[in-house]
C-alpha cells in the first residue's frame, strides 16, 4: 500500500474523527452502545455502507448531472442501507431486532451523505473506497469506546460475557445503571473529545471571546 | 381526545428525539449557538415533521405494507423493503416544494427559514419520526400527533441548548472541552433533566 | 463535456439506469432473502413460547433445537369474548390462520379488535384483540399438559410483549418470558433476568373464588400467588402485576380458561 492510501485511510481514525472533530454520525453514534455486540455491527454496517457509497458514486462522478446530484447519492445510499438491512434480517435476526430503526438511520448518518459529497464528488474510485472504509473506522473507534465502557460499568459483562459479576446475579458488583441510560453516552463522548483535544492541541477550538487583560488601571485617570 | 394528548406529551418531553433518542444531534450541535438561529430551525422541522410523518403513513399502509396493494388487485404484495427509499425521497421532496412553495408566496417566512430547509433532509430526527411511526404501527391520525410532537420535542431542545450556549460562551472553559466538548456535557445533563418525564402518561 | 453531462437527456438516462440498477439489486435481495426472514420470524417466536415455557435454556439450546423441541405445541386461536377455541369453519370464515395471524397487525384492525377504555383497560393497552393465538402440549384424554399465552401491558416506558405459560390446571405458572420490552436496562430491564422470572414457577394466579389473585409486591410475601418486585422499578412492577390481573381476567383470557383448560 503506498503512503498516500495510508494517509486516507489512518488520518480520519484519529486526526479527522467524524465524530470527536468533524461533528457528524453521532446521532445513530449513542443510541446503540448500550451493548458491545450491538455496537459492532452498526460499526461494521456503517463502514461498509460508508465505503461502497463513496467507491459508487466516486465512479458516477463524471458522469453526474448537477441538477439530481443529491438524489442520485441518496439513492445509493438508501440502496445500500437497504441490503444491508434484509441482509441484517436474515443472518442476524435478534440483532437487527436490538437496532430497529438504527439500521435505517444510517442514511441520514452524515458521515455517508458528508464523505460523499466532501470526498467521493472529487476524487477517484479506490481513494474514495479507503476513505469511506477510514472514516468508518474512525467513527467504529469512538463507538467502540463508548460501548465498552457502557456495556461493562453498566451491566458487567462484555459482548454477553460476564466480567464483573453483578449483585442482582449473586456477584459483587453493583453496576452503574446510569451507564445504560442515554446521558451517560453524551459524557463519555464529551470526555473522550476532552482528552483527545489535550493530546492534539491544534484541534482546540478557539475562544470566541477571550478574556481581555486587565485594563482597569490604564483607563483609571 | 385523551390518548392523542398522551402521545403528543409523550412525544414531547418522555421520547424527546433529541435528548432521549439522540436523533438529529449533528444539526443539534451544529446550530445551537443563537437562540435566534435555533427558533428558526426549530420551526422548520416542526412544520416538516408535522407532513413527512402523515404522508409517509399513508405511503406505507396504502402503498408499501404486506398485502396493502389489495386496492390494486395485488393482495400478495409484500413491498416494505423499499420503505427506507421511499420514506427518504418523501421527505427530501416535500422538503424541496415547502422551499419552492415558501420562496414564492411567504417570501418573509422563507428568508427566515430558508437557509435551514435543506439541511432537514439529512436530519435523522425527521427520518427517525418516520420509521419510529412505522415500527409502532401508528394509525394516520396519531401519526399526525406524533409528527407534530416529535418536532415540537426537538425544537424545544435545541432552543433550550442555545440558551445555555448563549450563556456558556462567557464562561472559562477548560482548553480542551472548549466547543464541542462541553456541548456534549451540556446535552447530557439535559437529558438527565429530562429523564425526569419518564413515565409521564395522562 | 460538462454541458453534455448537465443536459435534459442526460439527466434522464443517469436518473434511469441508476434506477434500474438500484430496483433490481434492492428487489433481488429482497425477494432472495425474504424466505430467509421469515423462518428467522416464525423461529424468534417460538423461541420465545419456548423459554416462557421453561423447556428452553439458551445456555444449553441453540437455535436448532427450536424445530424439534416445538413439534408438541398445537396453535389454536380463541375467541376472547365467548372463552372458546375458534372452530375450524369460523376461522375460515374469519380468515385467521394460527401460523400466520399476528395479534399485532389485528389490534390495529376494527374488525378484529376493539377499543378499552378507563377502568376496563387495566394494563393501559388501549385496544385488545377480540381473538388471541394460544399454544398448547395436549394431553392424550384431552386435557392440557400445558397453555402458553400471548400477554402484553403497559410498564414504564411503552408496551411489554412476553408469553405466560400455565400448568394444564389452568392456574399454576409454569414460567414467564418478555420478548419486546423497553424498560430501563438494569431496573425494570431486569423482567428479563432469569433470576427473577425464576420465582414464577409454581405461582397460583387465581383464588379460591377464581378471582385473580396474582400479586408483584416488595419482598415477595409468603402467599402462592405473591413475586418480588424489582427493586427500584415500582412503575414496571405494577405493570407486570396488571398485565397479569387483565389477562387472566375477565376481558382476557379469563373464560377461555374456565371454559377450556379447567373444564
Amino acid at each position: 500500500m503506498n503512503e498516500m492510501s495510508k494517509t486516507i485511510l489512518i488520518k480520519p481514525i484519529f486526526k479527522e474523527n467524524p465524530i470527536a472533530l468533524q461533528i457528524l454520525g453521532v446521532c445513530s453514534a449513542l443510541a446503540v452502545t448500550t451493548s458491545l455486540q450491538v455496537t459492532l455491527v452498526m460499526c461494521i454496517a456503517l463502514t461498509t455502507v460508508t465505503a461502497f457509497s463513496n467507491l459508487f458514486i466516486s465512479m458516477l462522478r463524471n458522469n453526474m448531472p448537477g441538477s439530481i446530484r443529491i438524489i442520485i447519492q441518496m439513492t445509493v445510499i438508501a440502496s445500500l442501507v437497504i441490503l444491508v438491512d434484509q441482509i441484517l434480517k436474515a443472518y442476524a435476526y435478534e440483532i437487527s431486532k436490538q437496532l430497529s430503526v438504527f439500521v435505517g438511520l444510517i442514511i441520514t448518518n452524515c458521515i455517508v451523505m458528508g464523505r460523499a459529497e466532501a470526498f467521493a464528488m472529487k476524487n477517484p474510485p479506490i481513494p474514495s473506497f479507503l476513505d469511506g472504509i477510514g472514516n468508518g473506522l474512525g467513527y467504529s473507534l469512538v463507538l467502540i469506546i463508548v460501548g465498552t465502557l457502557r456495556e461493562l460499568f453498566g451491566a458487567g459483562t462484555l459482548l454477553g460475557f460476564t466480567v464483573l459479576p453483578t449483585v442482582a446475579n449473586g456477584g459483587w458488583y453493583q453496576p452503574n445503571g446510569l451507564m445504560l441510560l442515554a446521558p451517560s453516552a453524551f459524557f463519555i463522548i464529551g470526555f473522550f473529545i476532552w482528552i483527545l483535544r489535550e493530546r492534539n492541541v491544534e484541534q482546540i477550538e478557539k475562544n470566541e471571546f477571550p478574556m481581555s487583560a486587565h485594563t482597569a488601571e490604564k483607563g483609571a485617570h | 381526545m385523551e390518548h392523542y394528548l398522551s402521545l403528543f406529551v409523550s412525544a414531547v418531553f418522555v421520547e424527546n428525539m433529541a435528548l432521549m433518542l439522540f436523533l438529529g444531534m449533528c444539526t443539534f450541535l451544529a446550530v445551537s449557538k443563537k437562540v435566534d438561529t435555533a427558533i428558526g430551525l426549530g420551526v422548520a422541522v416542526v412544520v416538516v415533521q408535522a407532513i413527512t410523518v402523515p404522508v409517509n403513513n399513508l405511503i406505507f399502509n396504502y402503498l408499501l405494507k404486506d398485502g396493502a396493494l389489495a386496492w390494486a388487485g395485488l393482495s400478495e404484495m409484500d413491498l416494505s423493503f423499499l420503505g427506507f427509499l421511499c420514506y427518504i425521497g418523501v421527505i427530501a421532496g416535500i422538503v424541496q416544494i415547502l422551499e419552492m412553495f415558501l420562496d414564492k408566496f411567504v417570501p418573509a417566512l422563507y428568508n427566515a427559514l430558508g437557509i435551514f430547509l435543506p439541511l432537514i433532509t439529512v436530519n435523522c430526527a425527521i427520518m427517525g419520526a418516520s420509521l419510529f411511526m412505522v415500527e409502532r404501527s401508528y394509525t394516520f391520525p396519531e401519526s399526525v400527533v406524533y409528527g407534530v410532537g416529535a418536532g415540537v420535542g426537538w425544537a424545544l431542545a435545541i432552543v433550550l441548548m442555545a440558551g445555555i450556549r448563549e450563556k456558556l460562551k462567557y464562561s472559562d472553559v477548560p482548553q480542551g472541552l472548549r466547543g464541542l466538548g462541553i456541548t456534549f456535557i451540556t446535552t447530557g445533563l439535559m437529558s438527565l433533566g429530562f429523564m425526569s418525564f419518564s413515565g409521564l402518561t395522562l | 463535456m460538462s454541458s453534455n453531462v448537465n443536459s435534459v437527456a442526460n439527466t434522464l438516462k443517469i436518473a434511469l439506469i441508476l434506477c434500474a440498477i438500484c430496483s433490481v439489486v434492492i428487489s433481488g435481495a429482497a425477494v432472495i432473502l425474504k424466505p430467509m426472514q421469515t423462518a428467522n420470524q416464525i423461529l424468534d417466536r417460538n423461541k420465545n413460547i419456548l423459554i416462557a415455557a421453561g423447556m428452553f435454556d439458551p445456555a444449553v439450546n441453540s437455535n436448532a433445537d427450536v424445530a424439534s423441541m416445538f413439534e408438541r405445541f398445537n396453535a389454536r386461536i380463541v375467541d376472547l369474548d365467548n372463552g372458546t377455541f375458534l372452530s375450524e369453519e369460523e376461522a375460515l370464515r374469519l380468515g385467521l390462520d394460527p401460523l400466520t395471524y399476528s395479534e399485532a397487525a389485528a389490534k390495529n384492525d376494527p374488525m378484529l379488535s376493539d377499543a378499552l377504555s378507563g377502568e376496563d383497560d387495566v394494563a393501559n393497552i388501549r385496544r385488545r384483540v377480540k381473538y388471541a393465538t394460544v399454544y398448547t402440549i395436549d394431553n392424550a384424554d384431552g386435557s392440557f399438559e400445558s397453555v402458553v399465552l400471548p400477554v402484553s401491558g403497559y410498564g414504564l416506558w411503552g408496551i411489554m410483549y412476553g408469553y405466560l405459560a400455565l400448568e394444564g390446571d389452568g392456574n399454576t405458572v409454569q414460567g414467564i418470558g418478555f420478548y419486546d420490552h423497553k424498560e430501563t436496562p438494569g431496573l425494570g430491564g431486569e423482567i428479563s433476568n432469569p433470576r427473577w422470572q425464576a420465582q414464577w414457577p409454581g405461582k397460583q394466579i387465581y383464588d379460591a373464588q377464581s378471582n385473580v389473585a396474582f400479586e408483584v409486591v416488595k419482598g415477595g410475601g409468603p402467599g402462592m400467588s405473591q413475586v418480588d418486585a424489582l427493586s427500584g422499578a415500582t412503575l414496571t412492577s405494577r405493570g407486570v402485576e396488571n398485565m397479569i390481573a387483565f389477562w387472566l381476567g375477565e376481558r382476557g383470557f379469563g373464560r377461555f380458561i374456565i371454559n377450556e383448560v379447567k373444564g
